[in-house]
């Protein structure tokens, strides 16, 4: 099984052909084409993820340059991801083919979000820095057309934005790598490079670049002012940026980075943990801050993505064990609740063209499905136990405490005030309030329901309380970031 | 029979059909382009230690064909790149209504090309050199002129200066070590003021030839104005060949004479070239121009490379990344005049903002045009990655920082420009659209830059194949001849 790896790879590259050259006139097939491999890789990475709790790693690699290996390596911590992603796009699947029905560019839409499908892959299984980098530039280059995709004005905007910031943040990535492998050689991840003998100053300077480079991705402060724009995008779109793609590509190398290339050790002694704990601190409230500001659901959405990708960071740059898993286990339960969110809105925007938070009055008696797992996802933001993000928050804070930095729990308060501030009006106007008179009746509406447009939110929905309640379960999120831990970040 | 001679005869003898058949010779082309890319892949799997004498007289007398890894790579991306312009064109050659002659000039002058091209890829001679230089450029300046007679004369001009430059040097070398060949040469040149002057002399004049800032006055407006078919040949392959003969004379011919600090005036220009092309193709308006500039900047890139080559103490990465630059510029950099061409013929007009609509229209033109923009841009995986990626690694190896920084913006730089071009393909329709052209004329740009994306997998394969018979290398690969005396 050594090519699993590169199963996972090439799965998503044949539905992305397929997709390129299928017709939009056998769009059935299309549908068929994508589902159906979206489903087998599920299936396949259900199997691994059996053969990986007995601690089997899978590993594929060949030479692409002298002395640079490619390397595709499935560790835990890559399978979380794998896993993450692998679900959650079957369930995008299911629901952009319902969002976008039939279309000209259809054809093109597919293709690209199965390159960024097997780009994402790609990111959590590489094992050296220099595959990292292609996946993650891959993932940069397959995300344009998508960002783009409506082609208006607004839209193109969104994607040059795009462009600028992560291109450049690739590289200010792609210089410190190189950088660091003329001091020391190939990074693998699997075997911590020895950083001894090398000036601090160097260190910490190659540090900087790669986290910043990355931190363009995860949308850190000063960096993020690309996620707001990119909303442009169509919502399955969107829903993907903010939960599997790009953001968490951002975020999961700076995991790469702390724990497999620097060694908590080193980043301790270089006393470069606590300032990017500050940073992704700054980002979290002002993120919050900013969404609180929004009209537009889809902005207050996303200004609350910057906000909550920077949990990861922070629990990573924290480093202790409570805080680890905190930040780990937030890439699972982040991802699953925005992704609910997302589709939410977008399923809203869709049926009843409500884009603005003011439409949503009486939102929640018209859709009652939809804007159930909204609120769940929405609680779970905020940290409300049972959801999900209450795990997240508990675990983050206790390692706070661990960590000695006492000062992040009250940054964690604060957020969540403010996470109550931005959600608890959106449940206020949808549950509570009368709907418009302008609004079409609820049979109307029952009349074209469409329920792939629904049912992946509920889904989510469900898996984000699921999270929450089973979390003492070996195969819950948490189960797994706990093993992930044990079996190297704890050292 | 040896695929180094024929790899130049078969050319030749194209040329003569061509010219014999007239109007029926384009057909030619679907013999000729399979044929050749057999020779040229039979050359590059031949054994390292090819070399080949013409009429098997040894030398001075004789002529070395030497096929290095630099010619085997150099050949098979011509071969590739000409098949798949010439396939293109065949459908429907460069023409302008009423100038029904030019469909007939055209093939005899793409074949001229590339044995000259060839010719000079494989020649160790500095005088066989000019032989096929002019050739190349006297095809060059016929194809240019499809286009623009104005600007084809100014090119005519310039490059015959750099012709006459050259031949100056080349006159000198044999003066002082009567000698011509460039293997000879490395074994007997010392840094006197004849030799330093001839090695001056010559590199201005193939500085000229290859168009490096700041002497790149000519290229922009020959490239941008040619038909798309002609401007893939020029930008691919015509400025190649006084960048491989610079190659030869500074890395094998002189490199005993070539002082650092000489070496730091190339990467200098190198440097510059990138710069300056990038920020004219951000400022064109128009399609072609903007890809004509790029060529510019991507050239640039080649001379860079000169003094990460000589400053590593092992040259074999920066050697590939200045090889494989070549190469990948090459196909993306045709892949992309091509798509340039198909686009234009269905756009309103040939200005960037009249590109509206296509992204729908020609998805597959469309795409062809962005996978030779990543290469170009030098994003993974591709080719241009490849290289780029080499480069880089030995200018931070070296300590070269000015020379990373140079890599790492031109890549945005380019992204910039590029990228422009591409959102404009998003943009809403501005006028109805012509209906696009049939699919045979979609595959050859498609093809070429998919070649371009497929280099990026096959880097270890491509950079031992550079390396194969290179002056950094083991000495053996230089024939061992007993020198005449100089004449008295």
């Amino acid at each position: 099984m050594t090519f699993a790896p590169l199963a996972l790879v090439l799965l998503p590259l044949a539905a992305a052909i397929a997709s390129f050259v299928l017709p939009e006139r056998l769009a059935a097939w299309r549908n068929a084409a994508n589902l159906g491999v979206a489903f087998v890789k599920f299936l396949v990475v259900a199997y691994l993820l059996m053969q990986a709790q007995a601690g089997l790693v899978f590993e594929w690699r060949y030479e692409f340059l002298p002395g640079h290996d490619f390397v595709l390596r499935l560790d835990q911590l890559a399978l979380l991801f794998v896993t993450l992603s692998v679900f959650l796009w079957l369930l995008t699947t299911i629901y952009a083919i319902a969002y976008f029905d039939r279309g000209l560019s259809l054809p093109r839409f597919f293709g690209f979000f199965n390159l960024c499908v097997l780009a994402v892959t790609g990111v959590a299984m590489s094992g050296t820095a220099i595959t990292f980098f292609l996946f993650y530039e891959l993932l940069t280059l397959a995300t344009w057309p998508l960002v783009a995709h409506r082609g208006d004005e607004k839209s193109l905007r969104a994607g040059r934005i795009y462009l600028t910031y992560t291109l450049a943040g690739s590289v200010a990535f792609l210089a410190g790598i190189l950088w660091l492998q003329a001091l020391v050689g190939a990074i693998e991840f699997s075997a911590p490079a020895d950083l001894t003998g090398i000036p601090p100053l160097t260190l910490t300077l190659i540090f900087i670049l790669c986290i910043g480079g990355l931190g363009v991705k995860a949308a850190i402060f000063p960096f993020h002012s690309w996620l707001p724009e990119a909303m442009a995008a169509p919502a399955p779109v969107s829903a993907l940026l903010h939960a599997v793609a790009v953001v968490k590509a951002g975020a999961f190398g700076i995991v790469r980075m702390i724990y497999d290339v620097y060694g908590i050790g080193t980043v301790t002694e270089l006393g470069l943990g606590v300032p990017l704990a500050a940073l992704a601190s700054v980002t979290i409230l002002y993120g919050s801050v900013r969404a609180l500001m929004q009209s537009d659901l889809k902005k207050r959405l996303a200004y609350s993505t910057v906000s909550q990708v920077s949990y990861i960071v922070l629990g990573a740059s924290l480093v202790g064990p409570f805080a680890v898993i905190g930040g780990l286990v937030h890439l699972v339960h982040q991802g699953i609740m925005k992704i609910t969110l997302f589709m939410c809105a977008g399923a809203l925007a869709n049926r009843m063209g409500i884009k603005a938070i003011a439409d949503l009055d009486g939102a929640g008696r018209l859709m009652p499905v939809t804007m159930a797992a909204f609120s769940v996802g929405a609680l779970g933001m905020i940290g409300m136990p049972p959801v999900a993000g209450f795990i997240s928050k508990w675990y983050l804070g206790v390692g706070a405490l661990q960590s000695d930095a006492a000062w992040v729990v009250a940054v964690l308060a604060g957020s969540s005030l403010l996470n109550a501030a931005y959600f608890l009006p959106l449940l206020y106007r949808a549950w509570l309030l009368p709907p418009p008179a302008d609004r079409p009746a609820i049979r109307e509406l029952a009349t074209t329901r469409d329920r792939m447009l629904i049912l992946p939110a509920a889904v989510t929905a469900l898996a984000a309380l699921g999270a929450g309640i089973f979390a003492s379960l070996p195969f819950s999120p948490l189960g797994w970031v706990t093993l992930v831990a044990e079996g190297g970040y704890l050292r | 029979m040896s695929p180094l001679d024929l790899v130049v005869a078969v050319p030749l003898g194209f040329v003569v059909a061509a010219l014999m058949l007239g109007r029926a010779a384009r057909g030619l082309i679907l013999l000729a382009a399979p044929l050749m890319a057999g020779l040229a892949l039979w050359l590059a799997l031949l054994p390292p230690d090819a070399a080949f004498l013409v009429g098997q007289w040894d030398l001075p007398l004789g002529i070395l064909l030497r096929a290095d890894g630099v010619a085997r790579l150099m050949i098979l991306a011509t071969a590739l790149v000409i098949g798949a312009v010439g396939l293109h064109a065949l459908a429907e050659p460069p023409e302008k209504p009423g100038h029904a002659a030019q469909a007939e000039t055209f093939w005899p002058l793409v074949y001229l090309l590339w044995a000259g091209a060839n010719a000079g890829f494989l020649t160790t001679d500095l005088f066989n050199l000019y032989v096929t230089l002019e050739m190349v450029s006297l095809a060059a300046v016929a194809l240019a002129a499809m286009g623009s007679l104005a600007a084809a004369l100014r090119y005519f001009m310039i490059a015959l200066l750099g012709s006459l430059a050259y031949l100056l040097g080349v006159a000198l070398i044999v003066a002082r070590y009567n000698t011509v060949d460039v293997t000879l040469l490395a074994q007997v040149a010392e840094p006197d003021l004849a030799t330093l002057l001839a090695l001056g002399l010559m590199t201005a004049g193939l500085l000229i030839k290859a168009a490096l800032f700041p002497m790149h006055g000519w290229l922009p407006p020959a490239h941008a104005a040619a038909p798309a078919p002609a401007s893939a040949l020029l930008s691919a392959i015509a400025v190649k060949l006084g960048f491989v003969i610079l190659v030869r004379l500074w890395f094998e011919g002189f490199a005993d004479v070539t002082g650092p600090a000489s070496l730091q005036v190339m990467g200098g220009l190198g440097a510059g070239a990138v710069l300056y092309g990038s920020v004219q193709a951000m400022r064109q308006q128009r399609l072609k121009a903007l890809v004509a500039y790029s060529t510019v900047a991507q050239v640039g890139y080649l001379f860079l490379a000169f003094p990460l080559v000589a400053g590593a103490i092992d040259p074999g990465d920066a050697w590939a990344g200045m090889t494989l630059q070549a190469v990948a510029h090459m196909l993306a950099k045709a892949a992309m005049f091509l798509a340039a061409g198909l686009m234009l013929k269905a756009a309103a007009g040939d200005r960037i903002a009249d590109l509206g609509g296509l992204a729908q229209a020609m998805p597959l033109t469309v795409t062809a045009f962005g996978l030779a923009a990543v290469s170009l841009m030098g994003l993974p995986p591709s080719g241009g990655f490849t290289a780029k990626f080499l480069l880089l690694t030995a200018a931070i190896e070296q300590g070269a920082f000015l020379y990373a920084g140079v890599l790492i913006l031109g890549g945005l730089l380019a992204a910039v420009y590029l990228f422009r071009a591409l959102s404009a393909c998003f943009a809403p329709a501005t006028t109805p659209r012509a209906p696009v052209t049939g699919g045979f004329r979609t595959a050859e740009p498609l093809a070429l830059a998919g070649l371009a994306i497929v280099m990026g997998f096959a880097g270890t394969a491509l950079v031992e194949l550079s390396a194969i018979a290179a002056p950094w290398d083991a000495p053996a690969a230089a024939p061992a001849v007993t020198l005449p005396e100089a004449a008295p």
